[in-house]
């Protein structure tokens, strides 16, 4: 009889850490959809590519420095495809390439892999291409041929888009955030399969709704107008860089929301979200401060007491 | 207001599957094996002292250990037979404890010392106690005469029945409630009378209607008695949660129960005190349930105490596949046992036998911080904060972190989606801290 002696407990739950990233990029398939069907077969291509390039970079790093290869738990895919949802879908595919080197070789890999980013690597990846090939990352592609700017650019030029485009996806803008319906879609099954709690994305809408309001701007349109969906469902929960409690996650939403109404309304840029996040996730490590819980049986004022 | 609750501690344990596969049998009465190893250290604080040697006869209900101290059970002769030795058996911690090994002689002649004890006042109640060996039978083992003694007799004023029964497989407590329910409230009044209560309140989750019903019933126009339905969701039997649950009381950090006026007694327990008031046969035998896809008929068993674990095994048909892993109590804060040679003791409440495939231990990968460990854990604590306090060696963040109310439920573990030893990192940081001096 051999037996295993080992500790409690002696059961586990059945997600895994691969599981949970399968489940985001199936949540993230409806708006890969969506793209498809407003920007073309395009769409595709470029994901698959920044896909293949994500998995392809973790693969050689840790080849290279003979590191446990763990390309096998899907997170590299999923930076994948939030590498290509942030990117318009006329970008040339080397550009994307180029993406996908700086979100797993930079950010994630040299800080330690899976686990110690500090930042979210697609959300880095947007913005140095954005900063790095401004002109291609704003080539947008329009599935109204008579349109010539996203929702948030003719919002700023005066001009009112349709709710209900913006609220299906005919609008121009990035691949991935287009489509409002596709990416609620992707939030449900996130929450029904229990990968996120709704916290994060709620505080964080709603914040930007009221900030818009407050400032006699049409929440509709700073809302489903822009990235506002995608990154509030799909990038700010990133679990690594985003708070642990549900305290710490409500002030990170409300944080993000005031961020991304400042740039958007005060800024030059006419897109906020990317920013915020970054600039967030760089206080998250406060924000887990603040955010502790008090145990069961400490008292009151944990903080006090414990100096 | 259950989202303010959240915002102060999410606590949301651990779902984990019940698998109660036992829940309809009967408990069946073991015969007696040949041959018993009876452990002097069947509870916590210090071991019994053996006062039999070697060639002694024995009847059922003899003392043959003699507490060891204020925090000590005394020890007696579950069967009739002839001593025939006195050696060691191994815990599951790898300690060696002194144990009475006897011959059994199969007719189990019930001592003359065996005799309803005389009980008049809380003092000769809790003698009564000591004298009968008991300690809580939920697992942790704690002796029940000092229980219910505490130093603040007059400020507490509840007694909390632990029938949570959170443990996936096990329903020995469940067969308690629905076999001898009677005695569980029986019992509970002589607690309650003997200690001055005001209130006893049964704790039972969800996924136990019947007994929930059965209980209710049962209780019903006795004035003090309530039956609280708790969250199937692991760990509701953890004393600090349960209390919190019946009572919405916080047992502050290093504080017993009696501190907020409660006394928490496990189920089994509670009953063990009615029948030993009425008859005065001493804890000499144990309900277990025995399950897990390596044994071929699971069932409930009455065992006499110091019955080897591979009889028991054997007496329910056997392994039915070559077993992977074996473990005593649940097998969520279980331990696992390094071989069946070793003999049930008082605080046991089931043997599970696993084969190969369940016995694999998961790959652990890195820590995402999903956070999930802190979400779950029903003290309330930051698991991943503590073990990264712990890497860099900094007992003053431990503190402010409180590492030290973890009880090791194994909450964070199961949750732990890179299936890392989360709750080992707990253990080996409150080690750390303790001897950091905190």
């Amino acid at each position: 009889m051999k037996l295993t002696v080992s500790s409690a407990p002696h059961i586990t739950g059945k997600d895994t850490t691969a599981s949970i990233m399968r489940d985001v990029c199936i949540a993230m398939l409806p708006a890969l959809v969506a793209a498809c069907v407003f920007f073309g077969f395009n769409s595709l291509i470029l994901t698959a590519v920044s896909v293949a390039a994500c998995v392809a970079f973790e693969y050689l790093y840790e080849k290279m420095l003979k590191q446990p290869i763990t390309i096998g738990d899907w997170s590299a895919v999923v930076t994948g495809m939030l590498i290509a949802f942030n990117c318009p879908p006329s970008l040339p595919l080397w550009v994307v390439v180029v993406g996908a080197f700086f979100a797993i070789v930079i950010v994630k890999q040299l800080f330690g892999g899976i686990g110690f980013n500090f930042a979210n690597p697609a959300i880095v990846a947007r913005i140095i291409l954005g900063l790095g090939y401004t002109g291609m990352m704003t080539a947008w592609v329009f599935p109204d041929a008579t349109a010539t700017a996203t929702p948030l650019a003719m919002y700023r030029a005066g001009t009112l888009p349709s709710y209900i485009d913006m609220f299906i996806g005919r609008t121009g803008g990035v691949l991935g955030e287009t489509s409002a319906l596709a990416l609620l879609l992707g939030f449900a099954y996130l929450l029904f399969k229990k990968v996120i709690t709704p916290t994060i994305p709620v505080t964080y809408v709603a914040t930007v709704a009221v900030m818009a309001l407050v400032l006699g701007i049409d929440p509709v349109v700073y809302v489903l107008g822009g990235g506002l969906l995608l990154g509030a469902i799909f990038m700010a929960t990133d679990y690594t860089t985003s708070p642990y409690t549900m305290k710490g996650q409500l002030l990170y939403g409300v944080g993000l929301g005031v961020i991304t109404v400042l740039i958007r309304r005060f800024g030059n840029m006419t897109e906020g979200v990317s920013y915020a996040i970054l600039l967030m996730n760089l206080v998250v490590p406060y924000i887990n401060k603040f955010g502790r819980q008090r145990p069961l049986g400490a008292p009151e004022k944990a903080k006090k007491e414990a100096k | 207001v259950a989202v303010f609750k959240k915002l102060v501690r999410s606590a949301e344990g651990a779902h984990v599957p019940h698998n109660k596969n036992t829940e309809n049998c009967e408990t069946v009465k073991m015969p007696v094996p040949k041959r018993v190893y009876v452990s002097m250290s069947q509870h916590i604080g210090a071991p019994a002292k053996a006062c039999v040697k070697k060639g002694d006869e024995v009847k059922v209900g003899d003392v043959i250990g003699t507490a060891g101290g204020f925090i000590s059970a005394v020890v007696h002769s579950p069967v009739s037979g002839k001593v025939f030795a006195l050696d060691e058996v191994m815990l599951t911690n790898g300690r060696k404890v002194q144990a009475v090994v006897i011959d059994t002689d199969g007719l189990q002649t019930v001592s003359e010392n065996v005799k309803a004890p005389e009980v008049t006042d809380h003092a000769s109640f809790v003698q009564a106690i000591k004298d009968s060996g008991l300690v809580g039978l939920g697992g942790a083992g704690f002796p029940t005469g000092v229980k219910l003694d505490p130093q603040n007799l007059d400020e507490v004023d509840t007694l909390v029945i632990n029938a949570a029964e959170c443990e996936p497989y096990i329903t020995a407590d469940y067969r308690e409630m629905m076999e001898c329910g009677e005695d569980v409230v029986e019992g509970a009044k002589l607690v309650k009378e003997y200690l001055g209560l005001s209130k006893v309140i049964i704790g039972i989750e969800a996924n136990k209607p019947q007994a929930i019903a059965k209980m209710t019933e049962l209780t019903n126009g006795l004035e003090g008695f309530s039956v609280a339905t708790l969250p199937s969701v692991y760990p509701q039997g953890a004393e600090k949660v349960l209390i919190e649950q019946t009572t919405g009381k916080e047992v502050p950090q290093g504080a017993l129960p009696a501190a907020v006026g409660v006394i928490v007694m496990n189920v089994a327990s509670v009953g063990f005190v009615n029948r030993y008031i009425k008859t005065g046969m001493p804890l000499v035998t144990k309900r277990l349930t025995v399950d897990g896809d390596a044994v071929a008929n699971p069932q409930n068993v009455e065992v006499v105490i110091g019955t080897p674990v591979k009889d028991v095994i054997e007496f329910c048909g056997g392994y039915s596949q070559e077993p992977g892993k074996l473990i005593s109590g649940g097998p969520m804060m279980g331990a696992a046992l390094a071989n069946d040679d070793m003999p049930v003791m008082k605080q046991n409440n089931a043997i599970l036998a696993f084969g190969a495939e369940k016995a694999k231990l998961p790959d652990a990968s890195a820590c995402i911080r999903c956070g999930r460990c802190i979400a779950a854990c029903p003290m309330g604590l930051s698991p991943v904060e503590i073990y990264l306090a712990h890497s860099v060696k900094d007992a003053e963040e431990l503190k402010a972190l409180y590492a030290d109310l973890c009880m090791e439920c194994g909450s964070c573990s199961f949750v732990c989606p890179a299936k890392r030893p989360v709750v080992q990192s707990m253990k080996e940081a409150k080690e750390f801290m303790r001897k950091a001096g905190n």
